[in-house]
């Protein structure tokens, strides 16, 4: 089934959906210009932006809803930018409105949590500003109906990652890491930028509805070279291979923040923007091929370095990675993925923020510290974190009837018949996952204390734990409700196609089996070493193995051999070349004037009668050489 | 019969040209500068004589009124340096200041 037509809409809920992004910006810009006089409304304020975008965002869904399913693709104009190229509008569709609730919903949440994990922070206004801010460019790149705006939107949340993950400047490795997630981001923005020139040559114009209309009609190559330039992008915001290295130093970011941007929402941006420019990609094999490919072998790098680290932030981090690696892998194969793709980040984003958000209780009732090799049995102290935390885990371990369960095993079902290759890697994946999440979860709350003497770990209060609540029945009931009955692929049918045939769901399939086997296994395997047996507190010396995944798979010592050196030797020979050549060159010029004219300067003596000498010898030469002219 | 006089204004010319090279008292090269200028003069007269037409003696007079002009505002700077210096020597002026 090919994508619906787009309708011009106005009124309703959708004819203000520019509200969604007004409002947010609008609370950024009052906190912001504000200053500290807004600090003492400065939370609810944002708040309350978050939660109306949501409501709007709301409201538009039941208007959508109210539409045939062919009629709900709906464009608002809102300005003609450039008259004739460039319209900038918005694009209210099953896939936008699908972002937009979950990063209003879930936003919202995260934005009631920060109430009370920032309480004790002296900048929370600037905090929330920068939320906001977030909101709003997030909300602008998915309700955007061409590329330009996207980027804009794009870069808008790259900004506010890199403010947020610097949040706390003072800390130098908070502000390497945000330096560093700006930069490697900067070399996937390079990619989309030189992939949205490449759309604009081709197509002469950047509308979603032109160009993904008329894909058909370029040439594979083309489209190739678009599409991968496309997966460059989405490399670097989904912290994809090769350039995943910020994601894990993003961590150093406040906890809200680790699970609003950095898993359920900003990170995906890649995922959205591989979904929406599904055309291309499926008129072109090699791209499609070559996101599956960075899919998996995402999925599973991500799945290792969880395995090995200690800060269980850092461990979440690994986690998410791997599953926007499914995500990404789902993407690649086109439109029996999407829906699948779509439903597992709806999903993750549940689950993964009500992770995040609980890693960010335990933290914050032990001091924050991050380290699981000093926690232990906090299940007793903090009951209502443990069991949300529980429900996410199990939700991401693909536990049977919960959310995981349902969006993962679509992917890896729907791998598995695209190519058995790739669909046993997911499946092994799966089984790392089980694996390194049980680790987390005994090690933070199963076995012995293994506390700091100054640490108390007490329950976070009620503004912390509803948001932890709320997020783990998503996280419980999303997943059935998505997928069975293939409702999300219906619903999501007229924005991006769907399959001829809709894939059926076995409960007890082969491939479904085998993966809850290998899960019970890594599970159980976790257990033996970290649930039953004793946790060292310092890490122990390890295998080369281990010590390849705690060290992120040497992903930052490739980049620093690659390109970190290459390009300090660069800048090392123009700096000499600078120095001595064109400075050399200038300077050279400039001593040689001055020394000639140095001695130059002597000529002039002052002596009238030197000079009335050379009058005279140059009025003989004159005369002499008229003597030797004229007589010619 | 015209290049006596011719030789008399080369003589006195080339006379007042060392004299304007060698003496260092600005009266002197002064009153030597106005030697070469009626050295031309008198070479002008002679052309005129001998061309038979006043256009020479007409540039003499020129020269003369310029000659003149010049005196009155070189005299004035020479007693001016005077008066400040209490020297008329070219070369104490060296540095065209003070």
């Amino acid at each position: 089934m090919e994508p619906a037509e787009i309708i011009q809409h106005s009124g309703g809920a959708i004819g203000a959906a520019w509200l969604m992004i007004a409002l947010p910006l609008v609370g950024a810009a009052v906190l912001l210009l504000g200053g500290r006089r807004t600090d003492k409304f400065g939370h609810l304020l944002g708040v309350l932006m978050a939660v109306a975008s949501f409501v709007v965002a709301a409201l538009s869904f039941a208007q959508l809803l109210g539409f045939a399913p062919g009629e709900r693709r709906r464009g608002i104009e809102l300005y003609d930018f450039i008259p004739g190229l460039a319209k900038v509008g918005l694009l209210v569709d099953p896939l936008s409105i699908s972002f937009c609730l979950l990063i209003t919903f879930v936003g919202s949440l995260i934005h009631i949590y920060s109430i009370g994990y920032m309480a004790h922070d002296p900048n929370r206004r600037r905090f929330f500003a920068y939320l906001n801010l977030f909101v709003a460019a997030m909300l602008l790149l998915v309700l955007a109906d061409n590329y330009v705006a996207l980027f804009v939107g794009w870069e808008g949340v790259g900004l506010a990652s890199y403010l947020l993950i610097g949040f706390w400047q003072h800390k130098p490795s908070a502000a390497t890491a945000a330096k560093k997630a700006f930069i490697v981001n900067r070399v996937g923005d390079f990619g989309l930028l030189i992939g949205i020139f490449t759309i604009f040559a081709t197509f002469h114009t950047l509308a979603f509805s032109d160009v993904l209309g008329n894909a058909s009609k370029a040439s594979s190559g083309t489209l190739t070279a678009i599409g991968l330039l496309l997966l460059v992008g989405a490399c670097g915001k989904s912290a994809q291979l090769p350039l995943q290295s910020w994601l894990l130093d993003a961590m150093e970011g406040p906890t809200p923040v680790s699970a609003l941007i950095h898993a359920a929402t900003m990170v995906t941006a890649g995922v959205y923007l591989i979904v929406r420019s599904g055309p291309i990609f499926e008129g072109a094999g090699t791209a499609q091929l070559v996101v599956t490919i960075v899919g998996v072998a995402t999925l599973l790098a991500g799945a290792i370095i969880g395995t090995a680290k200690d800060d269980i932030k850092k461990a979440l981090a690994g986690s998410t990675m791997s599953q926007i690696g499914y995500m990404v892998l789902a993407a690649g194969i086109g439109p029996v993925g999407y829906a699948f793709a779509i439903a597992h980040l709806i999903t993750h984003g549940f689950f993964k923020a009500d992770m995040f958000l609980g890693a960010g209780s335990v933290m914050h009732a032990m001091n924050d510290e991050v380290d699981m090799r000093k926690y232990g049995a906090l299940r007793k102290v903090m009951p209502v974190t443990f069991v949300t935390f529980l429900i996410g885990y199990l939700a991401i371990i693909g536990f049977p009837l919960l959310s995981g369960y349902f969006t993962k095993d679509g992917i890896i079902e729907t791998a598995m018949e695209h190519n058995a290759i790739l669909g046993w890697l997911a499946v092994l994946g799966a089984g790392i996952t089980g694996f390194y999440m049980s680790r987390l979860v005994f090690m933070t709350f199963f076995g012995a204390k293994r506390w700091e003497p100054t640490a108390h770990p007490h329950e976070s209060p009620a503004v912390m734990t509803w948001p932890l609540i709320i997020l783990s029945i998503g996280a419980i009931g999303l997943g059935a409700f998505l997928v069975l009955g293939n409702r999300f692929m219906t619903f999501l049918a007229p924005a991006v196609g769907a399959p001829e045939e809709m894939p059926s769901f076995h409960p007890f399939s082969l491939t479904g089996l085998v993966t809850l086997a290998l899960v019970a296994i890594g599970a159980a395997f976790a257990w033996v070493k970290y649930g039953r047996a004793e946790v060292p507190a310092v890490a122990p010396r390890a295998s080369f193995l281990t010590t390849f995944a705690r060290r992120d798979l040497y992903g930052d010592a490739l980049n620093e051999a690659l390109f970190m050196r290459p390009g300090q030797w660069l800048t090392r020979l123009a700096v000499f070349f600078d120095n001595r050549g064109v400075d050399g060159l200038v300077n050279g010029l400039a001593a040689g004037i001055g020394g000639t004219s140095g001695r130059l300067r002597r000529v002039q003596t002052g002596f009238v009668r030197s000079y009335a000498l050379s009058i005279f010898l140059g009025a003989a030469v004159l005369a002499g050489a008229w003597l030797v002219v004229g007589n010619l | 019969m015209t290049t006596h006089y011719l030789v008399l204004s080369a003589l006195l010319f080339a006379i007042g040209g060392v004299g304007v090279l060698v003496r260092r008292n600005a009266i002197v090269v002064f009153m030597c500068v106005e030697l070469m200028l009626n050295a031309c003069n008198l070479a002008f007269v002679t052309f005129a004589r001998q061309n038979g037409n006043l256009d020479g003696q007409l540039i003499a007079f020129f020269v003369m009124i310029v000659a003149a002009a010049e005196v009155v505002i070189g005299l004035a700077i020479i007693v001016t340096i005077f008066r400040t210096r209490r020297s008329a020597s070219v070369d104490d002026v060296s540095l065209l200041k003070y």
